[in-house]
């Protein structure tokens, strides 16, 4: 930790932040410099030393500038089957040439919009990170759906990652739904080149009354990729907010994802999959915040670890004492294929109300000993088995992701990394 | 509802049965903590220099340590300062055996309904009574010893049997371990000394009975229970404290070793002063209990069930050391008006084919705070290691919280670890069967509670799972919200 505890290494990129947004920036590098890069003993930070792995891949702590981004690269990175809007980031830029005009939404650069409340969503004195970026992104997106906007098509956000000199990418979304609107997104990151940087990533959710909106995200990078997000959402009365991670490559992945269920009726999903290799280390930080009665949430994660990967799961249900009716359901499941993989889980409820109905499970395991047989009994060779076994372990959640072309997609991702196609 | 408000009033108004305190002479340390302070208690109790140099050495990294802030508790700073550390009835010479012990002392656990008397008390329990500061009268030690049994307080075990607790002292939580344990392995006054020889079978249960009668007084006890391989013991703890206004520190350590095959059963039925209705006063029992499972196919079982204190923070562990060997965590933690209440396991898995098994049951009523914290961690080496967890949550009434923080650490492909908590109210229906049953709500209350508590009562000694039911009944019958 020498040089980060001797003097902040993001201290000169604060300094030469831009001007727009001043208020928030203002507030922001405060939250920031009151709570530092986490160190070690941080409990929130417990098993992901971010700081560690900054201070050995990160040599130039500034924004890296966005690059060109051709056509053919662009449709080269769509997954096949997909078929709906594209909007284009370079390092964490927002790119509106080789963006799709989409009919009946508003999409522009965020620094156009200098009335937002920036960080009223993702607030910047709930994590280091969060604030960080607040504090010192250049520019990033503004998507506003109006009232009963039915988008069917699903919107992908495409992030095309190159950063040459250790360098530093803070993509910051802000995404607003109105009333009753409905839409879909993809997220998905592109690493070009060959050198570590280091992603920090902010999206920020504004949904209205009986807003049904989903986030998909993907982690496929297979670069050694070191990206630490925040994604935080409030969710109004009648609304329902699902999200589902897929988690398949990363050097140091932390996710921190946020519900905050702010009306009544209102519904809160998060499924992932960790499905790690390697040397991998991916963080799932949840948060689930229960404000109002009435509302329900449910959470199912899952983790199959390789070699010496590491997966955490930290999953807080927070239901406070007016918030009574509340049900909240969690579940973490893991399994180990390697005496060198590490979990580390935490269920955490926290609960201040009494009328309410609340669990969590959370499992490590193997694969049942006894269904492997079944099947090699009936002429299936061991390796494929397993693959067959840890497929339907993994397709719980899969089955979660309702836009079919992600789904597949997704689906043959896993079925290739489990070793066998069927 | 304005019923169940009324009972529910009408209970926690109930005066705290064992908040008596008596007047008696005391031998008392003055107000204080230094190092001068340690020498008097040492010197008081007459003890070797290696046992001074230990806590000495333990007073100087306490000195070096923080008070620890992640529980999920909030009181103000403890003044350490302002209490003192020794506080002993005066007798007029030291007893030798059960008549000579002062009769008023006698009386005051007669009126605990704790005989000392070993013709009054019921066959098969032997005590170890220990008031403030140490130890007034240990019953039946003769039986025991005839076994090889040594069964006495703990400042007769440094005399007596110096080598065994030079041995076993600080084995298991080293005095390093954390800011309290560090605390009471400087100042820690008396306790029970427990030692079952090999191949030994401890015909009756062993007991403690903690009272702190004295106030600004600080009660540090220790206790180190040795079971060597093949031996079994049951030992239970219970406690009570006078009802002041002023808040008084329990800072305990237990210490278990079970050789091979060897099994020792640890039962509390902790009933503290918890403070008034309005939260005033109570005791603060920050306790560290840890039994290490030495030996192959030892088992260790901690059973608790706590009703009282103003703050407990408290985590009964077990290290999985021998291979095959089993720890188990039985917990029903009850707590009601502001009480609050951070306690639970940990069981760290090190030999092969290690088993645990922790069921945390915990009950919060008014405005009280009650959280489940445990680890269950497996490291590389522990093959096919097993664990199951299961922490349920009660809430009754609307301003009280039930919190879970459960850490699972897993090193090794072949472990199974499960993990369930719920947190539910008691269900309408539930109510409602009962009633249409004519069964009132208050005893429907008491009936779903101490059915729903069944599964750790089950595993308590008969006389204390009676005086646990009651207590149970006690605190939170008819407190539905």
């Amino acid at each position: 930790m020498s040089t980060l505890t001797k003097q902040d290494p993001f201290s000169r990129l604060l300094e030469s932040a831009p001007t727009n947004f001043t208020a928030a920036r203002i507030l922001a590098k405060e939250c920031y410099l009151a709570q530092g890069i986490p160190l070690a003993k941080a409990e929130e930070y417990k098993f992901t030393n971010v700081g560690k792995k900054l201070e050995q891949n990160i040599t130039n702590f500034f924004n890296a500038d966005s690059f060109e981004v051709s056509e053919e690269l662009i449709k080269s990175s769509i997954f096949e089957g997909f078929k709906g809007d594209v909007l284009v980031f370079s390092n964490g830029k927002f790119l509106p040439a080789h963006s799709a005009k989409i009919k009946g939404i508003e999409v522009s650069v965020l620094s156009e919009k200098s009335d937002l409340a920036l960080g009223s969503i993702a607030k910047p004195e709930k994590d280091p990170f969060a604030a960080l970026n607040q504090a010192s992104f250049e520019n990033g997106i503004f998507i506003s759906i109006p009232k009963k906007a039915q988008i069917l098509k699903p919107i992908l956000l495409l992030f095309f990652n190159q950063a040459n000199e250790g360098q530093v990418i803070q993509p910051r979304v802000w995404i607003e739904a109105g009333d009753f609107a409905e839409v879909t997104f993809i997220e998905q990151s592109v690493s070009l080149g060959e050198t570590a940087y280091f992603v920090n990533k902010v999206v920020e959710l504004k949904g209205g009354i009986n807003t049904q909106l989903h986030y998909y995200r993907l982690q496929n990078e297979g670069k050694p990729v070191l990206e630490v997000s925040n994604i935080e959402s409030d969710i109004q009365k009648d609304a329902r907010f699902t999200s589902v991670t897929i988690s398949l490559s990363g050097d140091l992945v932390r996710n921190n994802l946020s519900f905050n269920l702010l009306g009544s009726n209102s519904e809160g999903n998060m499924y992932g999959i960790y499905l790690l290799n390697g040397k991998s280390h991916v963080d799932n930080h949840t948060n689930v915040d229960h404000t109002i009665p009435h509302a329900e949430s449910h959470e199912l994660y899952k983790g199959i670890l390789a070699d010496q990967s590491r997966g955490v799961f930290n999953g807080k249900i927070f239901v406070r004492q007016d918030a009574q009716k509340t049900n909240a359901f969690q579940q973490n499941n893991n399994i180990l294929l390697s005496d060198d993989a590490i979990i580390n889980t935490k269920p955490q409820l926290e609960i201040w109300a009494d009328d309410v109905k609340c669990s969590h499970g959370c499992t490590v395991g193997q694969l049942d000993e006894e269904a492997l047989f079944y099947l090699q009994a009936r002429g299936i060779d061991k390796m494929q088995a397993k693959g067959l076994l840890l497929y339907a372990f993994a397709g719980e959640v899969l089955e979660k992701i309702q836009e079919e072309s992600f789904r597949t997609y997704c689906d043959t991702l896993i079925q290739e990394r489990l070793g066998s196609k069927f | 509802m304005s019923k169940d408000n009324t009972i529910l009033e009408e209970l926690t108004s109930k005066e705290y049965e064992h908040g008596w305190s008596v007047n008696y002479e005391a031998d008392e340390a003055p107000l204080g903590l230094n190092e001068g302070i340690i020498q008097w208690i040492s010197a008081k109790k007459e003890e070797p220099k290696w046992l001074l140099e230990w806590r000495l050495k333990a007073f100087r990294t306490w000195l070096t340590m923080t008070e620890p802030k992640w529980a999920n508790v909030h009181y103000p700073k403890i003044d350490l300062q302002a209490l003192r550390y020794y506080s002993a009835p005066k007798q007029k010479k030291s007893a030798k055996n059960l008549d000579e012990v002062d009769p008023e002392l006698i009386a005051i656990y007669e009126r605990l309904g704790i005989s000392l008397n070993e013709q009054k008390r019921l066959e098969g329990i032997a005590v170890d009574a220990v008031l403030d500061s140490v130890s007034v009268a240990t019953t039946f030690r003769g039986t025991l010893s005839k076994l090889g049994i040594v069964f006495c307080s703990f400042s007769e075990a440094v005399k007596e049997h110096p080598e065994l607790v030079k041995k076993y002292l600080g084995s298991v939580v080293p005095m390093t371990d954390n800011y309290y344990a560090a605390l009471n392995s400087a100042v820690f006054s008396d306790g029970s000394f427990c030692y079952i020889p090999k191949g030994v079978r401890c015909p009756m249960e062993l007991s403690t009975y903690f009272r702190i009668n004295a106030a600004n007084t600080g009660q540090f006890e220790r206790t180190l229970i040795v079971a060597e391989d093949e031996s079994y013991v049951s030992y239970l703890e219970g406690c009570t404290a006078p009802q002041r206004d002023e808040n008084q520190l329990h800072a305990a350590v237990v210490e278990i070793y079970a050789g091979a095959h060897a099994e020792v059963k640890y039962s509390t039925v902790q009933n503290w002063f918890p403070g008034d209705k309005n939260g005033k006063g109570g005791i603060y029992n920050f306790v560290t209990k840890r039994g290490i499972c030495a030996g192959d196919y030892s088992k260790i079982s901690w059973t608790q069930v706590e009703t009282g204190s103003a703050v407990t923070w408290k985590y009964p562990s077990c290290i999985l050391k021998g291979d095959h060997s089993i720890g188990e965590f039985y917990s029903v933690a009850v707590t009601n008006n502001y009480q609050q209440a951070d306690t639970g396991t940990k069981m760290i898995h090190i030999g092969k084919n290690t088993k645990s098994r922790i069921v945390s049951k915990g009950i919060s009523a008014g405005k009280s705070q009650n959280s489940y914290r445990g680890q269950v961690q497996v490291m590389k080496r522990a093959d096919n290691a097993r664990n199951f967890s299961q922490c349920d949550s009660l809430l009754m009434g609307n301003r009280c919280g039930a919190h879970t923080f459960p850490y699972i650490d897993i090193n090794n492909t072949s472990a199974k670890v499960e993990h369930e908590a719920t947190t539910s109210k008691i269900g309408e229906d539930q109510i409602f069967y009962c009633n249409q049953r004519g069964i009132a709500t208050e005893d429907a209350v008491a009936l779903i509670v101490n059915g729903y508590a069944k599964e750790v009562l089950n595993q308590l000694p008969m006389e204390f799972a009676v005086e646990a039911q009651k207590l149970l009944a006690l605190t939170l019958e008819g407190s539905v919200g």
